[in-house]
């Protein structure tokens, strides 16, 4: 479990805002904000690790940069030793293999025109995955693995729930036999009992499969629930960084301090008013 | 005393062969000053039910309901008079606090607006009370964020410009539709705060429909619970989140993530399957299919509400005959 798959160092990103008129003329350069400002960090084989922040606070950016949907502007990304920002064309179609993103909203990832067993297969096929070449075979399997029953390979995404795109679009993302699994906010557009069940699967497939999530969210109780480790980011930098039970118990950080604080958690069910249901 | 009483509220829209009940004979009531809550999943009907109360439906809706509001009858306003009611009664904040807007206009513009058409002032009145009402909802430097346009602003300051426009006429009832949603947890506890000052400073009462239970505790007294077009139960916020007594809200409650769990990975039972889309349901409980202690006669269920407690009820029959008879034996 110690043994390091992805590591990050000094990770940073600089957005570039439009000139105005006058830096135009004068041929400046234009001011630019900092997304993400020297960030590191290590994600072991089959950890969990989630990271938190408030909106703008950089984790979007930060994930994406991981699979270079976003390039960096410095710093050093390595999945088992071998570096992301040099990899070219095949060596880099093999890193995204290994690590795959689900993103939040399941309406627009998923291709409206597509079955659902289309989508697992075409992306099994583009990555030769063993097994891709018997269709019916390598589409139920990962429809089993996210629970869903393999009748609903023939189904469009319009005739699904929202829970079970997202269901659909982990299946896709498992179907290339990734390592790592960067779900940003995967679960934040769902119905309360719909995201226990996910979370639910999140924590079975790091069980089964051996994977390492990095586990975007900006809701701190759906962190508490998988997480090994948590990372809290503010304005583009970890503010505090550690196992999910010492940050969240004892916050060392001013910002950690105030997430925790805004936090509406319900009153706590009365354990000994058991419901009654006559038999 | 009660401001605003629904009695008996169905909603329903034209569908293949027939039409779909959305809104299934609910009934809401709040008095003046207090905090209600509605909560429930996407699709239970809760922003429905609380838009009939200004009669804003998609044209296509059918509504029926006895709506009464200070003693008036909703139902029976003519268009003038629900201009008037949407304008002097009731104000109302949405999820979304950007397309509330007109990117083009300048926000303290759209304030004064308001005040222009609702109350009648003058141009350079209505600036001098939209500045107050800015400083009202703790923008500061409202002289300047009145020239701001919406784009400027982050989401948690357009959610208290979208505050101040909605209390501008001095409401007496607020609607607030999931206000919070799509802020941080930082900024929605701010926002919830700033709405409950409010709520005192102006004597209003305010109807906050969300979906999470943790935002409904902290802010409400009172709360109805929403699934498949039904209220399942309703009461005191506390008494609920403690004693729930419907399996539906007791799931709800039970699936709800919690900061105590860090450290421990909890497997949560959650509630199988998905909420019932508006054409599925059929007679009965809507909740049975999910429900672990379903039985035969939830078929037969008429989901009306029955008092269980102390200004508590709850739609479903089993619970309630269950902990009386066991109560009543000493049990």
């Amino acid at each position: 479990m110690s043994e390091t798959l992805l590591s990050v160092q000094g990770l940073t990103k600089r957005f570039r805002l439009r000139r105005s008129l006058g830096e135009f003329v004068t041929r400046r350069p234009g001011d630019s904000a900092l997304a993400v400002d020297h960030v590191s960090f290590d994600l072991a084989k089959g950890e969990i690790l989630g990271l938190a922040g408030g909106s703008g606070s950089g984790k979007t950016t930060l994930a994406r940069m991981l699979i270079r949907l976003v390039e960096p502007d410095e710093g050093v990304i390595t999945v088992d030793g071998r570096s992301v920002r040099d990899a070219r064309g095949h060596e880099l179609r093999e890193i995204r293999r290994r690590m795959q993103m689900v993103f939040q909203d399941p309406y627009s990832s998923l291709n409206p025109r597509m079955t659902v067993g289309t989508a697992i297969l075409e992306a099994g096929r583009v990555h030769h995955q063993p097994g891709s070449d018997d269709g019916d075979a390598f589409v139920s399997k990962f429809l089993d693995l996210v629970r869903l029953p393999a009748s609903m390979a023939v189904r469009h995404p319009s005739e699904l729930s929202g829970g079970q795109r997202q269901r659909v679009a982990v299946a896709r993302a498992l179907a290339i036999g990734p390592e790592v699994l960067i779900a940003d906010e995967a679960v934040s557009a769902l119905d309360v009992s719909i995201q226990t069940q996910l979370l639910n699967l999140f924590l079975d497939l790091r069980d089964e499969l051996g994977l390492a999530i990095l586990f975007v969210a900006h809701q701190l109780s759906v962190i508490a629930e998988v997480a090994d480790r948590v990372a809290i980011m503010h304005l583009g930098v970890i503010v505090e960084i550690g196992a999910t039970a010492e940050v969240f118990h004892h916050p060392q950080d001013e910002y950690t301090k105030s997430l925790l604080a805004s936090h509406p958690q319900p009153v706590p069910l009365d354990a000994s008013r058991e419901i009654r249901i006559c038999e | 005393m009660s401001l605003l009483k629904i009695e008996n509220l169905r909603i329903a829209f034209p569908a293949r062969g027939g039409i779909t009940e959305v809104v299934r004979g609910v009934n809401l009531e709040v008095h003046e000053g207090e905090t209600v809550g509605l909560v429930g999943e996407s699709g239970s009907g809760k922003s429905l039910s609380c838009r009939s109360i200004i009669r804003l439906l998609p044209s296509h809706a059918q509504m029926t309901a006895n709506v009464h509001f200070d003693g008036r009858d909703v139902m029976a306003l003519s268009r003038k008079a629900i201009r008037d009611h949407r304008a002097h009664n009731v104000g109302m904040i949405f999820q979304d606090p950007f397309s509330c807007f007109n990117p083009t206009k300048r926000i303290g513009e759209q304030v004064a607006e308001t005040l222009r058409v609702n109350a009648g002032m003058d141009k350079s009145a209505a600036r001098a009370r939209a500045i107050e009402l800015l400083a009202s909802v703790e923008i500061d430097r409202p002289e300047q964020r009145y020239r701001a346009f919406p784009h400027e602003l982050s989401g948690g300051m357009r959610q208290r410009v979208m505050i101040a426009i909605a209390i501008s006429a001095g409401p007496r009832l607020l609607i607030a539709d999931e206000p919070t949603t799509a802020l941080d947890v930082t900024t929605q506890a701010q926002i919830l705060k700033l709405i409950e000052q409010r709520r005192r400073d102006l004597n209003m009462a305010v109807l906050l429909v969300s979906h999470d239970f943790g935002v409904i505790a902290q802010a409400c007294q009172r709360v109805a619970v929403m699934y498949g077009g039904y209220v399942v139960e309703a009461g005191p916020v506390d008494e609920i989140c403690a004693r729930p007594q419907h399996p539906y809200t007791r799931a709800l409650l039970e699936s709800i993530p919690s900061l105590e769990s860090a450290g421990h990975h909890v497997r949560r039972a959650g509630i199988p399957g998905q909420p019932p889309t508006a054409g599925e349901i059929g007679p009965g409980c809507p909740f049975a299919n999910r429900c672990a202690f379903a039985r035969p006669e939830c078929a037969g269920v008429d989901m009306s509400l029955e008092v269980v407690g102390d200004a508590h009820a709850t739609a479903c029959p089993f619970v309630r005959t269950v902990s009386a008879t066991s109560e009543a034996g000493g049990a």
